[in-house]
């Protein structure tokens, strides 16, 4: 076999030495089934062992290995190298992200936003699953279905200039996710998430760049479940002007 | 409590032209400065036609001046944009079902340019019969 290689550009950061991000060069095999992934566990099994990031599955399920690759956010077990001959590459940690450590970003924003959507079940009732399971038909699984497949590898917030400029709005991801129980026939939370989501650093705040849908990795569209929710918050809202004495349980 | 050694990277100003499709969006974003001001053109047209003969010719011969001129032909040149982003965005904002199927991406789009087909005849016929 040939000897032939392609060289990264990898971000490096060590919060211990340096006082801010820099480059660092390798040369790796090139080999048509070796994914930006594999590139890096080469180099940290066979070249330098310092090297950090994140991975686990490999195969576009756990959502760890997110990192911006030639400036695009990619999940890595999914970027063929080979695909960028004949380089350099360059691989950077997600960006709008603060770094930890290399190629490792902080997520804890997006840990702390997520729960303020609710996404889970929420009843109006008492049923719970001792009563029996709920009941749902093909059509009704499929209203939802797209915005379940969400990994939370966030892509969509490496992507989105408006998460950049602004770390308080609540983001692509968790958004798409409050679709998707908002539309799940099982949930009674659209009330509830409405208003978080109607704040201004909800959906409001969403211009509609479009660029969370176009890397997502799974089709997910949460640019499209955030137009959606806007005219669901602003139907609300003429309801709520029109109707201020709407008792709660007639609203939708 | 140990102390904060996350680094934060600054974004630069320049942020959108460093990718075509950040580009396209801020162009579209600033395509309704450009909108709103060929809406207030055209009220001032029609207070022209208002006031009678003089100021309609005298409304004419201004809107025909090279600086005039130049700024509405760029400001049409992003009313298309404007339109033609705007319109390409709709069908992923609606969710319109018909029989509990989703409307096609194609259907949405030819019923928009349809419509602005429609609108533009009735204006052409409106001002040239």
């Amino acid at each position: 076999m040939t000897d032939d290689r392609i060289r990264l550009h990898v971000t490096r950061y060590r919060p211990d030495k340096d006082r801010e991000p820099g480059w660092q060069e390798y040369d790796v095999p090139l080999r048509e089934d070796w994914t930006v992934l594999d590139g890096l566990n080469y180099l940290k099994d066979d070249v330098d062992t310092t090297l950090a990031f994140r991975w686990s599955c490999r195969m576009g399920i756990c959502g760890s290995c997110g990192m911006n690759v030639d400036g695009e956010p990619r999940l890595t077990c999914a970027t063929f190298l080979s695909d960028y001959t004949p380089g350099p590459v360059r691989i950077e940690p997600l960006a709008n992200f603060p770094v930890v450590r290399d190629l490792v970003v902080d997520l804890t924003d997006f840990m702390e936003k997520l729960p303020t959507v609710k996404p889970w079940i929420i009843r109006e009732d008492d049923v719970t699953e001792i009563d029996g399971e709920y009941l749902q038909t093909p059509e009704e699984l499929d209203a939802y279905k797209q915005f379940s497949m969400c990994i939370n590898c966030m892509l969509c917030y490496a992507a989105c200039p408006v998460y950049g400029l602004d770390p308080d709005f609540v983001g692509p991801a968790a958004i798409a996710l409050a679709e998707r129980y908002d539309l799940d026939s099982r949930d009674h939370g659209a009330r509830e998430r409405l208003d978080v989501l109607i704040e201004h650093e909800g959906v409001y705040g969403c211009t509609f760049v479009g660029e969370c849908t176009r890397v997502c990795p799974k089709h997910v569209d949460p640019a499209g479940a955030i137009q959606r929710y806007k005219l669901k918050a602003a139907q609300e809202s003429v309801k709520a002007f029109l109707l201020p004495v709407m008792p709660k349980r007639l609203r939708p | 409590m140990s102390e904060d050694l996350t680094y934060r990277r600054p974004i630069s100003t320049w942020w959108w032209v460093r990718k075509r499709s950040y580009f396209l969006f801020v162009m579209r974003e600033l395509s309704s400065i450009f909108v709103a001001w060929l809406v207030l053109f055209l009220l001032l047209f029609i207070e022209a036609v208002f006031e009678g003969e003089d100021a309609y010719r005298a409304f004419l011969d201004r809107a025909s001046s090279g600086p005039l001129l130049l700024l509405n032909v760029v400001a049409f040149a992003f009313l298309l944009l404007h339109t033609i982003t705007w319109f390409g965005v709709t069908p992923q904002a609606m969710d319109l079902r018909v029989g509990g199927r989703k409307v096609p991406t194609v259907a949405v789009l030819g019923a928009q340019y349809a419509a602005l087909a429609v609108v533009s005849g009735f204006v052409f016929w409106l001002v040239a019969r």
